[in-house]
C-alpha cells in the first residue's frame, strides 16, 4: 500500500471538514465536521507512525481522541447555553459583536 | 497486497461519500448517522494501520461516547427533525472555494513529496501492551496532562450547561 493512499484520505476528510465548519448554520452541525478534521488528523498520525516505525504516532492519536471527546463535552453545553439564551443556534445570528 | 488495495479502496470510499453526505445532507440526524460511518470506516482503517487499540478506543469513545452526546445535543436544542433547507447558510460556494484550494495544495504537496513512496511491508506491530508501556513511562506526564483536561472539561461542561 501506498503511503499516499492514506494521507490523501486524510487530506480529503480534513477539507470535507473545513467547509462543513464554514457552511453550515446549525451549530451543531459545525461541531460534526470539527470531529471529522479531527480525525483526519488521527489518521495522518497513525500513517506516519506506521512509515517511522515509531510507537508515539499511536499514543498521539489516542491523546487527539481524547481532546476530542472534551472538546464535544465542552462544545455542546456552549450551544445548549447558547440555545436556552436565544432560543435557537443559528451561527450565523450570533452576531453581537458585528459592529 | 492487491486484497489489501481493494480493501482499503472500498472503505476510503464509504468514508470519503459519507463524510460528503455529512457535511451536506439536509436531515440533522442523518447528518449524525453518516458520521457513525465515517468513524466506523476510519476505526477500520486503524486496523490496517496496524493500530488495534486506537481502532477499539476510536469504536467505544467516538461511536460509543461521542454520538450519544451529539445526539443529545440535537435533542436538547429541538432541532427540527426532518428535510431542513435552512441548514447549509448563503455563503456556502465561499466555504466550497475555500475547501477545494486547500484540497488541491494539500494533494498537490503529498503527490509531490510522496508520490510513490510505500508503507512498509513488514512493519514493526505495537501491540496494546507496547501503547500501554508508552503511555505510562515516555508519556505519563502527557497522559496526567489530558487526564486534568478532562477534568477541566467536564466541570466546565456541567458549570455551563447548569440551569441557575
Amino acid at each position: 500500500m501506498l503511503v499516499n493512499q492514506f494521507l490523501i484520505l486524510g487530506a480529503v476528510l480534513f477539507c470535507t471538514g473545513v467547509y462543513g465548519v464554514l457552511a453550515r448554520r446549525n451549530a451543531v452541525m459545525v461541531l460534526m465536521s470539527i470531529e471529522l478534521m479531527l480525525n483526519a488528523v488521527n489518521i495522518n498520525l497513525l500513517t506516519f507512525g506506521l512509515v517511522v516505525g515509531s510507537i508515539s504516532g499511536q499514543v498521539f492519536a489516542l491523546f487527539t481522541i481524547a481532546i476530542a471527546a472534551a472538546e464535544v463535552g465542552v462544545g455542546l453545553a456552549l450551544v445548549l447555553l447558547i440555545y436556552r439564551n436565544r432560543s435557537n443556534i443559528d451561527v450565523e445570528e450570533l452576531d453581537l459583536m458585528h459592529g | 497486497m492487491v486484497a489489501q488495495n481493494i480493501i482499503f479502496g472500498f472503505i476510503a470510499s464509504i468514508v470519503a461519500l459519507s463524510a460528503f453526505r455529512t457535511v451536506t445532507t439536509r436531515n440533522i440526524v442523518h447528518a449524525a448517522l453518516y458520521l457513525v460511518a465515517v468513524l466506523a470506516g476510519l476505526g477500520a482503517l486503524y486496523v490496517m494501520l496496524t493500530a488495534e487499540f486506537v481502532a477499539t478506543t476510536q469504536f467505544l469513545v467516538y461511536i460509543g461516547a461521542v454520538m450519544v452526546l451529539f445526539l443529545f445535543g440535537i435533542m436538547l436544542t429541538r432541532a427540527p427533525l426532518g428535510h431542513l433547507d435552512d441548514l447549509t447558510g448563503k455563503q456556502w460556494p465561499v466555504a466550497l472555494g475555500v475547501a477545494t484550494t486547500l484540497g488541491a495544495v494539500l494533494i498537490y504537496a503529498l503527490v509531490d513529496a510522496f508520490h510513490a513512496a510505500e508503507l512498509p511491508t513488514d512493519p514493526v506491530i505495537y501491540r496494546t501492551a507496547d501503547v500501554g508501556d508508552s503511555v505510562f513511562s515516555t508519556y505519563l506526564i502527557p497522559f496526567e496532562a489530558v487526564s486534568v483536561l478532562l477534568l477541566a472539561a467536564l466541570i466546565g461542561a456541567v458549570v455551563l450547561a447548569r440551569k441557575d
